[in-house]
C-alpha cells in the first residue's frame, strides 16, 4: 500500500498522517466512493438480482429463471415499442436542444460579459422548481380554455388545436426540461476555445461558417459531447413529461417499468426492463466518458 | 469581424437568450394565474381573482407537514452532501493520485442515470434489506444523485486552487488541521456555499426519487403529482406557485451573500 502514497504528486514530500498508508487523494475519495457503493452500485446489482427471480414474486433467493427476460423478448410483447419512443423522442430531443442552446452558450461564454452571471442565474434557477410543477404549468398554458386558447379567442377570435395529450408535446416537455443540461456543458465547452485562435481565423479570412466548423467546434466537443449525452439519457429515462403533458398517448420505456413495479405489481419484469434500459445507457456513457479528459473540461489549465 | 455586421449578431443573440429566459419562465407564469383565480377550474383570461387559494393552502395544517418534511430532508441532505462532496473535490481536482482518472468517472454516473429508474432500484434495494421506507431513506436517495453533483460544483472551485498555499502553511509550522481551517477551507468557501445551495434546492425540488423512497412519509412534489393526477384544485398550482417563491427567495439571499463573500475575499487579497 506504501506503493500507492509514494507514486502521487504528493512524493516530494513524505505522507505526514500514517493512520491509514493511502495518499491523499485516495483517503479523500472514500466517503464518496464508500456512499457511492452503497447507494448506486449495490441497488443496481439488486435489480440485475431481481430481473432473473421468479416473476411477480418479491423474494430475490430463489432459483435464478431467464422468464422474465423471456417474456420481454417474445415477439408478441410490444414493449419494444416503448423503447423504440424513447429513443426516438431522446434523439429528437438532443437534436432541437443543440440548435435551441448553441446561440445562448455562444453568449454567456463570450459576449454577454458582466451579465453572463446574473443571465446564468436566470437560467439555473428553474432547475430547482420541481419538474412536474413546471410540467404542469405548460398544461394550464396548453389546455382548452387555458392562456393560450383564452389568448387567441379573445385577441383573434380563433381556435386552436391543443396540442396537448400528443406525442410531439412530450417532446417539447423534454426539451423544456433538460434544456439546463445542454446548455452549461455547452457554455464549459464554448469557454474551452481560446478568442485570440478564432480572431487569427478570421484576420486569415476565414467565414463565420468555416471559423465555426474548422476552430470552434473541434475546440469545444468535449461540452457539446457532455451536454448531448447527458440530455439523451436523461431524456431516455424521463417518465413525467409523457405523464404529464403526453397524457399518456405514448408508453415510454420508463413509464412501462413504473407499470411493471406499481400496478402490475410484477418487480422481476421491472427488473429486466431496467437492466436492458441499464445496458443501454451504460454502454453509453461508459462509451463516451472514456473519451474525454474531465480536467480540461472543469477548468485545470 | 468588427463592425455592424457583429454587433447585429449580437443583437440576434440576445433577443434568442431572453426568448429561451421567457420560454423556461412561461409555465411558472401560468402556475401563479391560476392560483390567482377564484373559480375551480382554470379558465383564461381570470374571469375573477381572488387570493383564497393562497390563504387555504397556507392555513392548510396538513400542507404545513409537507413542508417541514420537505425541509428537513433538503437540510439533512445539504449537510451530509457539503461534508462528502468537500472530501471527494479535493480527491476529484486537488491530488494527484492514481486512481484520480477512474474516481473522476465513478462520480459521474449516478448524474447521468434516469432518476427514476435510481429510485425504483434504490425501492428494491431498500426492500431487500428490509429498511423501513420513510424520510429517512429519502435523504439518503438523495444523496446518492446529489453528493456527485455538489462534488462537481465544488471542484471547479478547487480547479483554482493553488496547492502552494497549503504548502506555504505547512513549511511555516501549521498543522493539518489548522491549514484545513485557517487556508483551504476560507479560499474553497464561496465553491462549498455554491455547492451547499444546489444541494439544498436540488433535494427541496426532487420528484422522482421522493416518489419511491419516502414510503408513508410525502414531500411537496410528491403530494403535488399525485394531486395533479388525481383531484386538481387552484390549491395545486398555489402550492407549487410558493414552492417556486421559496426556493426563489432562497436563491436571491444565497447570490446576493456569495457576492458578498465574493468582494470581501477580493478585497483581503
Amino acid at each position: 500500500m506504501t506503493a500507492i502514497a509514494t507514486t502521487g504528486a504528493d512524493n516530494r514530500r513524505k505522507p505526514r498522517m500514517r493512520w491509514l498508508s493511502l495518499s491523499s487523494g485516495a483517503r479523500y475519495s472514500l466517503p464518496v466512493l464508500v456512499l457511492l457503493a452503497v447507494g448506486f452500485v449495490a441497488p443496481l446489482i439488486a435489480v440485475i438480482a431481481f430481473s432473473f427471480a421468479e416473476p411477480r414474486s418479491f423474494a430475490v433467493f430463489g432459483a435464478p429463471t431467464l422468464e422474465n427476460y423471456r417474456t420481454i423478448f417474445d415477439p408478441a410483447n410490444t414493449v419494444y415499442l416503448s423503447f423504440l419512443w424513447s429513443l426516438f423522442f431522446a434523439a429528437l430531443a438532443v437534436v432541437i436542444l443543440a440548435l435551441l442552446c448553441y446561440p445562448v452558450a455562444y453568449g454567456l461564454a463570450h459576449i454577454f460579459g458582466r451579465w453572463a452571471n446574473l443571465i446564468t442565474l436566470l437560467l439555473v434557477f428553474p432547475l430547482f422548481i420541481s419538474e412536474n410543477i413546471r410540467l404542469f404549468g405548460w398544461v394550464l398554458f396548453f389546455i382548452k380554455n387555458g392562456v393560450l386558447d383564452g389568448t387567441m379567442k379573445t385577441l383573434f377570435g380563433l381556435e386552436v388545436q391543443s396540442l396537448l395529450f400528443t406525442p410531439p408535446i412530450i417532446v417539447f416537455g423534454m426539451v423544456y426540461v433538460y434544456l439546463p443540461f445542454m446548455l452549461f456543458p455547452m457554455v464549459l465547452g464554448l469557454s474551452m476555445v481560446p478568442r485570440d485562435v478564432v480572431e487569427a481565423a478570421g484576420d486569415l479570412g476565414a467565414s463565420r461558417l468555416q471559423i465555426f466548423r474548422e476552430v470552434e467546434l473541434p475546440l469545444a466537443m468535449p461540452g457539446f459531447i457532455i451536454g448531448g449525452l447527458l440530455t439523451f439519457v436523461l431524456s431516455v429515462g424521463a417518465v413525467a413529461e409523457s405523464k404529464v403533458l403526453g397524457g399518456q398517448s405514448v408508453i415510454v420505456i420508463t413509464h412501462d417499468i413504473e407499470i411493471a413495479f406499481t400496478y402490475a405489481q410484477n418487480w422481476p419484469l421491472g427488473a429486466a426492463l431496467s437492466v436492458l434500459l441499464m445496458v443501454v445507457i451504460g454502454a453509453l456513457v461508459l462509451l463516451v466518458l472514456r473519451y474525454l479528459d474531465l480536467d480540461r473540461i472543469l477548468g485545470r489549465r | 469581424m468588427a463592425g455592424p455586421g457583429k454587433s447585429r449578431a449580437k443583437g440576434w443573440i440576445g433577443a434568442w437568450t431572453l426568448a429561451i429566459i421567457v420560454f423556461l419562465y412561461l409555465p411558472v407564469v401560468c402556475g401563479v394565474l391560476a392560483s390567482l383565480s377564484q373559480s375551480r377550474y382554470f379558465a383564461f383570461p381570470i374571469a375573477r381573482w381572488s387570493t383564497r387559494w393562497w390563504e387555504r393552502t397556507l392555513d392548510s395544517i396538513e400542507i404545513g407537514i409537507l413542508i417541514q418534511t420537505s425541509i428537513v430532508i433538503a437540510l439533512m441532505v445539504t449537510a451530509v452532501s457539503v461534508v462528502l462532496a468537500f472530501m471527494g473535490a479535493l480527491a476529484f481536482a486537488r491530488y494527484n493520485w492514481r486512481g484520480r482518472k477512474l474516481f473522476q468517472r465513478i462520480v459521474l454516473l449516478p448524474i447521468f442515470f434516469p432518476q427514476a429508474v435510481l429510485g425504483l432500484a434504490l425501492l428494491l434495494w431498500f426492500n431487500t434489506l428490509g429498511l423501513p421506507l420513510s424520510w429517512h431513506t429519502a435523504v439518503f436517495a438523495h444523496l446518492v444523485w446529489i453528493v456527485p453533483i455538489v462534488t462537481l460544483i465544488i471542484s471547479i472551485q478547487v480547479y483554482s486552487f493553488d496547492p502552494a498555499l497549503e504548502e506555504a502553511a505547512l513549511d511555516l509550522g501549521a498543522t493539518r488541521w489548522q491549514v484545513l481551517r485557517e487556508v483551504t477551507l476560507p479560499v474553497l468557501w464561496p465553491g462549498i456555499f455554491s455547492g451547499a445551495l444546489f444541494a439544498f434546492l436540488l433535494s427541496w425540488g426532487n420528484f422522482p426519487l421522493s416518489l419511491y423512497t419516502t414510503g408513508a412519509d410525502s414531500t411537496v412534489p410528491e403530494y403535488l403529482y399525485a394531486k395533479m393526477v388525481a383531484g386538481y384544485t387552484p390549491g395545486v398550482p398555489t402550492l407549487g406557485a410558493m414552492t417556486t417563491g421559496g426556493a426563489a427567495l432562497i436563491m436571491i439571499v444565497g447570490y446576493v451573500s456569495w457576492i458578498l463573500m465574493r468582494r470581501a475575499q477580493g478585497a483581503k487579497s
